[in-house]
């Protein structure tokens, strides 16, 4: 009776996988059969696609209808084949011309009335597409912005499956409702003026900024750490053009688009809850595996706030994403490898009744549940972080003081200029942060001043600094000397980096 | 007899006449053994069984006919078919089963939707 062929982008993970939707229609019974391994979103497929085509005034075939999904052993989830579908059952059935060109690659979800719904994942789907070949795209028109990021493809989109077929038969596009316009430019309501005070704590800020440091807050309740991490992202340099696309492409698999303007050069700053689960944390899912905080905090900050709270495995998790820059998640429909290198901000209080401070009068903790509660931060996670800065609470001067301190924008110069330097210093490198100097070459070529080293050999001597802490104390002084216009970092950078590492006796 | 088996023997004896015209022979109509009843067993042109299913309606307003036909019902023609052929010691013998819709709105028209080798 009639065979059409439509194509359309599943993915797996942010990898994008073409997919040829074949659509027969044969004699025998009226039914429905989907092949290629579709997942329960999917499988309802046939429903609302019957719906949408009947009500949008095109007839349905009470033939036996075919539908293969190829490669037909990769496993697809979504809803996004609701459109390639119903376009090639138009098809198959002569009511479209059964011929497409240029190279088109269809996306979206369609409600039982023929509407077309957005879907996750367009940005990264239409990416995919362009790979492939495509010379246009279809999709929703809530989507089209987000699909108008990839240069290189004809975007097309449109309201709903009437438009989809009015296109396809005479070539002129309906017109359609654009919601909101992107700001391109990097905004950050927060100001890192907004905080009173803190000035060793703004330093340690901004030296981490420079260098791409982890950091742990420690302080009372109510001092200003929330309040410091959430400015983090409004001192880092702005997203380049690829970065800008990786994170968007994240935001949109993960269905977060909605909270981040489209397209924004703005760090994110991801702060989940201390009981939030492992699976929250780096990703997962039992259908379509979802990217976790990690990877939605990617090229940005994650926060965790009330850090000992969180369930040790949850913190433990973080290690394999902090040391590889990646997380990967494997489920029995697969594996799946998602981006995940963020700057990682750790807070806590000082004691489980947050009261110790100055000299602790307000505590009423005992020394042991002190040390057990700073002792669920597991040694291997404390060793990646490379600054800690205990965050007091604000004298009264601070307080009373009606100047304001520096602002992001003066701060993230600093920053910029700061990251710069250290790019023509890593030009020939595979790296480009200070804190991504690996250990070998920190002794070799990106040793400190002499006076520096001796410094340092002096308190591995007292044994008061481990091999690894020698390490990060250098990576934490080169972002010092970076900060301060030292070609090398000198004495007082390494001393400066020792008291941002091991200036907390509370571990020890 | 109720209104809804009076059209169904209508639009089985439509098929009748329909098959006849394309020059099949009919060998039985409602054939019933206990387990259920076949509308029309004919031999074609070409020397094939074929087993008939005859769906009737007077409008499409509840789906289309052979929607009506779900997989159990598929499957216990395909047993009947089976059954008919051991029966009449046809065994081994080439047949296939074949639905046919008939929508008959009024006295005056009607229409008949085809289909073989549907299983």
């Amino acid at each position: 009776m009639g065979l059409a062929l439509t194509s359309t982008v599943s993915l797996t993970g942010l990898v994008g996988n073409f997919i040829d939707v074949e659509v027969d229609i044969s004699e025998g019974l009226p039914g429905f059969t989907l092949l290629g391994l579709p997942d329960a979103a999917l499988s309802e497929s046939k429903e609302r696609v019957r719906a949408a085509i009947t009500n949008s005034g095109e007839s349905w075939s009470n033939r036996k209808v075919t539908v293969s999904l190829s490669p037909a052993w990769l496993p697809k989830s979504g809803s996004s084949f609701d459109l390639p579908i119903a376009i090639a059952l138009l098809m198959a059935q002569g009511f479209l011309p059964n011929l497409i060109e240029p190279k088109t690659v269809f996306l979206g979800e369609l409600s039982l009335d023929g509407s077309l719904r957005a879907v996750r994942g367009v940005l990264p789907a239409v990416l995919a597409a362009v790979k492939f070949g495509a010379v246009r795209v279809m999709v929703p028109a809530a989507n089209y912005l987000e699909a108008r990021c990839v240069p290189g493809v004809e975007v097309i989109a449109v309201a709903n499956l009437r438009g989809a077929a009015s296109f396809l038969r005479t070539g002129v596009v309906e017109d359609f409702l654009i919601q909101n316009q992107p700001d391109l430019l990097p905004k950050s309501q927060l100001d890192l003026c907004d905080v009173a005070g803190q000035r060793v704590a703004r330093g340690a800020l901004e030296i981490a900024a420079i260098g791409g440091h982890h950091l742990f807050f420690i302080g009372p309740p109510g001092t200003g750490k929330t309040m410091l991490a959430e400015r983090i992202p409004s001192i880092l340099p702005p997203l380049s053009l690829s970065e800008i696309l990786e994170v968007t492409a994240i935001h949109s698999v993960a269905g977060t688009l909605a909270e981040r303007d489209l397209l924004s050069a703005l760090p994110p700053f991801i702060a989940p809850h201390h009981t939030t689960t492992s699976v929250a944390m780096i990703g997962g899912g039992s259908g379509a595996i979802k990217p976790g905080a990690t990877s939605i905090a990617h090229q940005g900050v994650l926060f965790i706030d009330e850090a000992p709270e969180c369930a040790r495995g949850v913190l433990d998790s973080l290690r394999q994403p902090l040391e590889s820059g990646s997380v990967t998640i494997s489920r029995a429909i697969g594996s799946v490898t998602y981006p995940a290198k963020f700057m990682l901000v750790l807070a806590a209080n000082p004691c489980p009744c947050g009261r110790f401070s100055g000299r602790g009068r307000g505590c009423t903790c005992s020394q042991q549940s002190i040390r057990r509660y700073l002792q669920r931060l597991s040694g291997p996670l404390l060793d990646r972080i490379d600054i800690r800065v205990f965050v007091e609470p604000p004298s009264r001067a601070e307080m009373a003081s009606d100047d304001l301190g520096e602002s992001s924008a003066v701060v993230r110069e600093r920053v910029i200029l700061g990251r710069e330097v250290a790019a023509r210093r890593f030009a020939d490198e595979t790296w480009n942060l200070n804190s991504q100097i690996p250990p070998g070459q920190l002794r070799k070529r990106y040793c400190a001043s002499k006076s520096a080293m001796n410094f340092l050999h002096l308190e591995l001597d007292k044994e008061r600094l481990s091999a690894r802490g020698f390490h990060k104390v250098l990576r934490v002084a080169w972002s010092l000397a970076d900060s301060r216009g030292h070609t090398i970092p000198d004495e007082s950078d390494a001393i400066t980096a020792y008291q941002y590492r091991e200036g907390m006796e509370l571990f020890h | 007899m109720g209104k809804n088996q009076i059209l169904g023997a209508r639009g089985e004896e439509l098929v009748a006449v329909y098959l006849e015209g394309r020059g099949y022979q009919i060998l039985e109509r409602n054939w019933r053994i206990k387990d259920g009843e076949i509308d029309l067993i004919a031999i074609s042109d070409t020397n094939i069984l074929v087993f008939i299913e005859v769906k009737t309606r007077t409008s499409n307003a509840f789906g289309h006919p052979l929607e009506a036909i779900t997989k159990e019902k598929a499957h216990r023609l395909q047993k009947l078919a089976l059954a008919w052929l051991v029966l009449n010691h046809r065994w081994g013998s080439d047949y296939r089963v074949d639905c046919a819709a008939v929508i008959i709105p009024s006295d005056l028209n009607y229409e008949i939707d085809y289909r073989e080798a549907v299983l």
